[in-house]
């Protein structure tokens, strides 16, 4: 890998950081590592080229908008909206995430070590080749996979180490595409009444094995070990209907 | 009780002349919602007049004049509390129970402030101009203005401008064309919209379906929306575009998403939506990632990072209620341009009684906004655009006095190239060829042809806009902005002369 260009953060307003980051690239850079960053905003928003972003300190809002290029790994927390209406390539949070994880995603992934918040991975789509994949270590909020439209959203609960429940309630609500695996079993109440759960194949089980082979070579610090996870059973959810409103109306 | 199909009651009939039917069957070939049919065993062309939803293709279409579409004679028992339409739609419900939809604008009775409203002209003093032999300006800035302007002097004495200006669109007509989208019109239509935009020097909006990237090549021309449902929105998409808007409401259904059916999802749409062929392309209520002013500023800057700050953002909102308000935090939120959507605006697809009953005119929203900012000394950080049932020129004219800085035609548009205002877009089957993707009922949109009638349009109006300015004195559409000195009010209340900010004829 490239000498990678330091840039400390400290003090810097996110417009100043990211114009930075954006004259950079354009000049030729491919190997940035952003140091004391403290909330800044919007760091890889819609970057197209194939670049490397380390980032030290907690990622702002919207980390990786619009991006299609970059592999983003962060050392630290992310805030909400990482990976918003993201077209491709990474993003990898060493710690947790906040609410609206991946929305709209369509393409690239999204590796988060800890838990998230509310409403993460509505919306994402499948486009052809382009299949969004969003692996959350931790926990999940209300709302997780609500609308879903393609994709795949694994939720680990790898932690577990306080006592709320590993995802909360309207668990894909409006669930019209994509996959959902979830480690462990999910009470029905938590389900919305637009999924169903199915059987894990074994076609899942090598999906599942490849995507959490990557998953925990971004985490090989950690010690995690993919058949370690996977000898505990996940539950599959798909929607019931691509149309789910489709009798909704009167003609 | 009634047992058969609720569509017992037709609304219309077709009335036909055999004297002047020559049995061609054009009229057969061209009802895409099955009301004609030929009879072989009576070598006759019949009607279904239950299927007529009284578009008028085959009325304008036949080549001897033997079709008249009629609204349908047979009536209910005269009642002026419950209408045929309230009867018919609640038996469809008693049938189906479901959700009743319609396409287009409101076209419920509720009073039209623009026909109380009328244009003061010079005499005597302040003499009138002739736009025919003086030059009127129209050309018109979008986009946020500085607060204040400094010059400074270069080495060789002259003055040039030190404050840098943000990005604006510049557009030759104040009059745009309206967010909508691929999906629910055809691409035959934004090929239209895009050529005429392109030789009128204005813009067309993609709307929320994203743009195919057969008209890559307009997008100077090109405002690219932003919805909910982030459909065909990538980088690419935001780089190309002269700017980007942020869909938050539509006047036809203020607070509510879109379901464009999977049916509707074929391979192009697919493609440039960015989902797979047949499935339903949901937009949610509200962005997911905006539930208050500051989560709004935090999408306005994604988008102007993500372009790299060329380009204005413009910020769609349904008239509403507390329209001053949100539109002030849309102002304070880095907004360029705020869109302002009338309730009388159209839709491809919309449950009819939030269409019919939820919003407010924009003739009121626009006043009140435009007052708003003003008092707030913040007028000149947004253009504002009013939308939502533009009708001619003249709507236009007071629009811009009330203080709109240009207006989106969406209805006026697809009038242009030959909608007849059935209200069917929901369907697909639009019989002229507008509001389907069945590719062979869309060939009737010929681009080129709508393009041309499009551009006619947008010249008349610029025409009768300038002859409107002269009459009034005025040789730039920029003195107009917000001059409600020029208007007077016809037949309406103190409190609606207040919040229009006119006083009434004769005062």
């Amino acid at each position: 890998m490239s000498e990678p260009l330091i840039i400390d953060a400290r003090d810097m307003y996110y417009r100043e950081l990211n114009q930075i980051i954006r004259d950079k690239v354009r000049e030729g850079v491919t190997h940035f590592r952003l140091l004391n960053v403290n909330g800044q905003r919007y760091i890889g928003a819609g970057l197209t080229r194939e670049v490397f972003i380390e980032v030290f300190g907690v990622a702002g809002q919207d980390l990786g908008i619009f991006m299609k290029g970059p592999t983003i790994v962060v050392y630290n927390n992310a805030q909400d909206c990482v990976g918003n209406t993201m077209e491709g390539k990474k993003v990898v949070v060493h710690g947790m995430a906040g609410d609206v994880c991946g929305y709209g995603m369509r393409g690239g992934k999204l590796h988060i070590l800890g838990d998230v918040g509310y409403r993460v991975g509505i919306h994402m789509k499948t486009y052809k080749d382009m299949v969004p994949v969003i692996i959350v270590g931790g926990k999940a909020g209300d709302f997780f996979g609500e609308y879903m439209a393609g994709g795949v959203l694994i939720l680990l609960n790898l932690w577990d180490n306080d006592s709320r429940p590993m995802v909360g309630d309207y668990l894909a609500t409006g669930m019209h595409g994509g996959t959902i695996y979830i480690r462990g079993e999910v009470a029905p109440y938590l389900m919305g009444k637009e999924v169903g759960q199915v059987e894990v194949t074994p076609e899942d089980e090598a999906l599942l094995r490849d995507l959490l082979e990557d998953y925990c070579r971004d985490f090989s610090r950690y010690g995690l070990d993919p058949q370690e996870i996977l000898n505990q059973p996940f539950t599959k959810l798909v929607p019931v209907s691509s149309r789910p409103y489709g009798k909704v109306y009167a003609y | 009780m009634l047992y058969d199909s609720v569509f017992v009651f037709p609304n219309f009939e077709v009335e036909r002349n055999y004297e002047r039917c020559i049995v061609c069957k054009a009229c057969v070939q061209q009802c895409t919602f099955d009301a004609t049919f030929y009879l072989p065993y009576r070598g006759r062309v019949v009607s279904k007049d239950t299927n007529c939803v009284g578009c008028r293709r085959c009325e304008a279409i036949c080549p001897t004049g033997a079709i008249k579409i009629r609204r349908y004679q047979g009536e209910f028992k005269e009642n002026a509390y419950w209408t045929p339409r309230d009867l018919k739609d609640l038996y469809k419900q008693a049938e189906q129970g479901g959700v009743i939809l319609t396409g287009g604008g409101n076209d419920r009775p509720y009073p039209i402030y623009w026909d109380h409203i009328l244009l003061d002209a010079c005499q005597v003093t302040n003499p009138s101009i002739d736009p025919l032999r003086e030059p009127m300006e129209l050309r018109t800035y979008l986009g946020r203005k500085p607060d204040r302007v400094e010059i400074e002097y270069n080495d060789e004495g002259e003055p040039e401008l030190k404050t840098r200006i943000g990005p604006n669109l510049v557009a030759e007509v104040p009059v745009i064309f309206a967010p909508m989208s691929y999906g629910a019109l055809n691409l035959n239509m934004h090929r239209a919209e895009a050529a005429a935009a392109k030789a009128m020097g204005t813009y067309w909006n993609t709307g929320e379906g994203g743009l195919h990237r057969e008209l890559y090549p307009y997008g100077d021309h090109t405002i690219v929306q932003v919805a909910s449902g982030r459909f065909g929105v990538h980088a690419e998409y935001l780089q190309v575009s002269a700017a980007m808007e942020i869909k938050i409401g539509q006047g036809a259904k203020p607070g509510i998403g879109g379901h464009l059916p999977g049916g509707k999802v074929d391979e192009e749409i697919s493609k440039t939506r960015m989902i797979p062929v047949g499935s339903d392309a949901l937009s949610p209520a509200p962005h997911h990632d905006i539930y208050s002013i500051e989560d709004l500023r935090q999408l306005i800057y994604a988008l102007k990072e993500a372009t790299n700050y060329e380009k204005p953002v413009s910020v769609k909102i349904a008239a509403v209620h507390n329209v001053a308000a949100i539109a002030s935090g849309i102002a304070r939120a880095g907004a360029d341009i705020i869109v302002l959507d009338g309730f009388r605006g159209g839709t491809g697809a919309s449950p009819a009684i939030v269409r019919d009953n939820v919003g407010i005119p924009i003739e009121m929203a626009l006043a009140a906004v435009d007052q708003r900012l003003r008092d707030e000394g913040i007028r000149n950080w947004v253009s504002i655009i009013a939308a939502g049932g533009i009708r001619n020129s003249g709507d236009v004219i007071k629009a811009v006095a009330l203080g709109a800085d240009a207006v989106y035609i969406g209805t006026a548009a697809l009038l242009a190239v030959g909608c007849t205002l059935c209200h069917k877009c929901y369907t697909g089957k639009c019989a002229w060829g507008i509001t389907t993707n069945d590719p062979y009922i869309a060939k009737r949109l010929n681009p080129e042809i709508a393009a041309e009638r499009l551009t006619n349009l947008l010249k008349a109006w610029a025409h009768e806009m300038k002859e409107m300015l002269g009459l009034m004195g005025i040789n730039a559409i920029e003195s107009l902005r917000g001059n409600r000195l020029r208007l007077r009010a016809v037949g309406l209340t103190r409190e609606e002369m207040d919040i229009l900010g006119i006083l009434p004829a004769g005062a």
